[in-house]
């Protein structure tokens, strides 16, 4: 087996067939970034898979896993600030998290450097919206580089790092979910060896970096001088891309995914227009766009999510007086999704119909199949507990994890969802002037650190009439298995683990329940108890992640694997297995039997009691009964 | 070479990831430019998952067309049946291996499950060879291996041999079970 970490810190110039992800970490060991931080969030957790994939005595980097995206941000900074190169990297909506602090960076000098990767997500493949984070760097000064392969990806990150210490301000390489998980061989360059660490350098002359009063304008001053200066830099062929065509009367503006989206389709094209892909999409290469401009009587802005580079371009185009038609988005469906190649097909159709064939876009008829908790999850078994001490009017509202899919049937469970650690904030709003239906919350334990204390801080202060269940699982469980504050590990090894309990006691919550999710009638039983009290009260209900659990003894050599089965004789086809408690592991046959799929069943058990006629029992040896 | 499409799909947990991984590496050993793609994230929670590989020039993006696929692997039923529907070109083949995953619509007797004759009513309606994999494994996370080896032997990907879809296996699994892999993938 080929080992990442070895492959990582190779010394030499060599290839290897990588994700975007991995590409960008062997970029941050080559630019000797020394901390890296994070909070894991799709399409960026392979990132730190890639870095913890090697030993922790031979890292040449500092990586942690923060609480949060702000937390992460603000350790980068302050290891910028001693000189040390950093990066910080998260998902899109992150940046939400991280943005009181991320805004700032700008305004200080960041001697060590500091690239922010950030994964957005069109389409929103595993995340709650599809926002376009390239505002955001608009309003915080700070250039964006947007690769649209896994050998830009290594690239743009080595030149980022480069602009950032050169220029001592913040960068962004802008991801997007395909790009990060896109594969393909990249050639990497050599790397020397990890170099001592310097002394620690902050110098607080060499500010100002404490933005009051006037100090804060010129701190922006200063920002906007170094913004002017990289437009200047980045206005050169090496960080923009022009391919002729053979129609010079059009051209497209593209960056990204779409660009390579755009490649495929035009292959089907009798006459192509010209292309120019921008490596950096703020701030934009004026000059370059401009003699664009200037070439093409036609020229369309392929963008994909907002109108970023349309409202920028037609700017320009109107400051230089240049008279051509510049065409941007149509509809709102223009706006929708990620920019695949049947995407790009559609809007060139309606921008220039007859150039590709848009062709009658392939759907299969079967509905959807919806992501599910796993076999034997303990949030499973904390559902179907919780739904019977709950009353149909009753409020759930919903927090972000695997938890969150309890809001799919057959528990319809977490019925409004906002962003991480809002449940319990939102309950309270829910439970004002609301005297007949009672509110419960949902939160997970890495969202619990992450950004739920606010909210039950609240709670506690304002006296909120609320039940907030913690559905604790150990891990940050949706990403990967990322170790959290209560999970008694960090990036580097074993760390005291901080009680959730503790903390709970420590911020004045009274009322506080505990269960492991499997002992379904007392989780209903203290569900109900807790619900039954007026004011803020908390039930834990854990159980670990079975999927994690699950692979970790599946690594053991005396590993052997257990299933339930169907007592066929004593079951009475009341279908609560199926139908209710919804583990994947029971199917259907056609005649209204139940039987249990060998592939899925992990024989954990949790069913067992779920069955009114006991009909469901642990299988004595699995390799007899399967064959 | 010309280019060549290959569509996957499956349902999360059942190693899209490491057969993706593993057609991309073997078609790289036998001298093809070749790229990918997979879905990460929320859809692996026993959701669907699809993974592209392009192989020959020029490379241009992993993600490709709608009914383009020359070749569609899949690891379950319904998820062949959705792949073959969306993703086959006609005159190109769907494999697939025959697992059953049933979908909560079918478990909560909503919707009727798909059959392998329903799988095959389907390709020849849109004219897509269709090949079904049964081979026993000894463990269900293998049926990846399974696919790969009726892969193989058929030589559905041009100019990809067995030889190198070992060597991709030697790169991507640990050694404690390598050895029972390969026997897989050698019809063992």
């Amino acid at each position: 087996m080929k080992r990442l970490g070895d492959m990582l810190l190779n010394r030499g110039p060599f290839s290897e067939i990588v994700l975007g992800n991995t590409a960008l970490a062997r970029a941050m060991i080559e630019s000797g970034t020394e901390v890296i931080t994070s909070y894991p969030g799709s399409p960026t957790p392979e990132i730190a898979s890639a870095l913890l994939s090697i030993p922790g005595d031979r890292r040449p980097f500092y990586f942690e896993f923060s609480t949060n995206e702000k937390v992460a941000t603000e350790v980068a900074c302050g290891a910028s600030l001693n000189g040390r190169p950093a990066c910080v990297f998260f998902k899109s909506v992150g940046l939400n998290v991280a943005a009181d602090s991320f805004i700032q960076l700008s305004l200080l000098e960041l001697t060590g450097g500091l690239v922010a990767v950030i994964g957005d997500d069109p389409g929103a493949n595993s995340s709650q919206n599809e926002q376009d984070n390239r505002h955001f760097a608009r309003m915080a000064y700070i250039p964006v580089f947007e690769p649209s392969s896994p050998a830009e990806a290594y690239q743009a990150y080595l030149d980022a790092m480069d602009l950032s210490r050169r220029k001592k301000m913040p960068v962004i390489v802008r991801m997007t979910t395909h790009v990060c998980h896109g594969k393909e061989k990249v050639a990497f360059g050599s790397w020397s060896g990890a170099s001592p660490k310097g002394p620690p350098a902050f110098d607080s002359t060499g500010g100002p970096s404490v933005p009051l009063t006037a100090a804060a304008l010129e701190m922006k001053r200063r920002a906007l001088a170094k913004l002017a200066l990289v437009a200047c830099e980045t206005d050169t062929p090496s960080f923009w891309e022009l391919r002729k065509g053979t129609d010079p009367t059009r051209g497209i503006i593209t960056a990204g995914l779409p660009y390579r989206s755009l490649l495929d389709v035009l292959e089907e094209a009798d006459r192509t227009p010209d292309i120019l892909r921008l490596g950096v999409v703020h701030p934009l290469p004026r000059t370059a766009i401009a003699e664009f401009l200037g070439d093409h009587p036609e020229v369309k802005i392929l963008e994909e999510l907002d109108d970023f580079l349309e409202r920028e371009i037609k700017a320009l185009a109107f400051d230089l007086a240049i008279d051509i038609s510049i065409l941007g988005k149509g509809d709102t469906d223009d706006w929708i999704g990620e920019y695949t190649p049947d995407k790009v097909a559609e809007v060139l159709e309606k921008t220039w119909p007859g150039l590709v064939s848009p062709g009658a876009r392939r759907e299969s008829a079967l509905q959807p199949r919806p992501p599910q908790m796993c076999p034997g999850c303990g949030h499973r078994s904390a559902f179907h507990a919780i739904k019977q001490a709950l009353a149909d009017e009753d409020i759930t509202v919903a927090d972000i994890g695997c938890h969150t899919l309890g809001y799919l049937p057959p528990y319809s469970l977490g019925e409004v969802l906002l962003s991480m650690g809002h449940s319990t904030g939102t309950a309270s709003g829910l439970s004002l002037f609301n005297d007949s239906r009672r509110v419960i919350a949902f939160l997970g334990d890495s969202t619990f650190f992450h950004a739920g204390l606010p909210g039950i801080v609240n709670a506690v202060f304002n006296n909120h009439n609320v039940t907030l269940i913690i559905m604790e699982n150990g891990t940050t469980a949706m990403t990967g298995h990322q170790d959290h504050p209560g999970a008694g590990r960090n990036a580097r090894g074993p760390a005291e683990a901080i009680s959730i309990r503790s903390v709970l006691e420590g911020l004045g919550v009274k009322s506080i329940r505990e269960t492991d999710t499997y002992s379904q009638k007392q989780l209903t039983s203290l569900v109900k108890e807790a619900l039954a009290e007026e004011g803020f009260s908390v039930v834990i209900a854990r159980h670990p992640c079975m999927l994690k659990y699950t692979r970790e003894q599946q690594r053991k050599p005396d590993y052997r694997p257990k299933s339930v089965e169907i007592l066929q004789e004593k079951c009475d086809r009341l279908h609560v297995c199926v139908e209710s408690f919804g583990c994947p592991s029971f199917q259907r046959n056609e005649d209204g039997s139940v039987f249990v799929s060998p592939d899925l069943c992990i024989g954990d058990g949790s069913c067992i009691q779920t069955c009114p006629v006991k009909a469901i029992s642990v299988k004595k040896d699995r390799k007899e009964g399967a064959e | 070479m010309k280019r060549f499409d290959i569509y996957m799909a499956g349902v999360g947990g059942q190693g899209i990831g490491l057969l993706s991984e593993a057609v991309l590496r073997a078609a790289d050993y036998a001298g093809h430019t070749a790229c990918g793609v997979d879905t990460h994230g929320l859809a692996q929670r026993g959701g669907m998952v699809e993974s592209f590989v392009r192989i020959g020039s020029p490379v241009t993006t992993p993600l490709f067309r709608r009914g383009r696929a020359s070749l569609v692997l899949a690891l379950e039923r319904t998820e062949a049946y959705r792949a073959a529907e969306a993703w086959a070109r006609p005159g190109g083949t769907l494999i697939y291996y025959d697992a059953s995953w049933q979908p909560l619509s079918v478990r909560l007797g909503k919707d009727e499950p798909i059959h392998p004759g329903g799988v095959e009513e389907c390709c020849a309606r849109l004219e897509v060879g269709c090949i079904a994999v049964t081979t026993a494994v000894p463990d269900p996370r293998m049926q990846n291996v399974a696919l790969l080896a009726v892969l193989a032997r058929e030589k559905l990907i041009p100019g990809v041999e067995i030889e190198h879809y070992r060597k991709a296996l030697r790169d991507l699994l640990p050694d404690r079970v390598l050895e029972e892999n390969l026997k897989i993938l050698e019809g063992m």
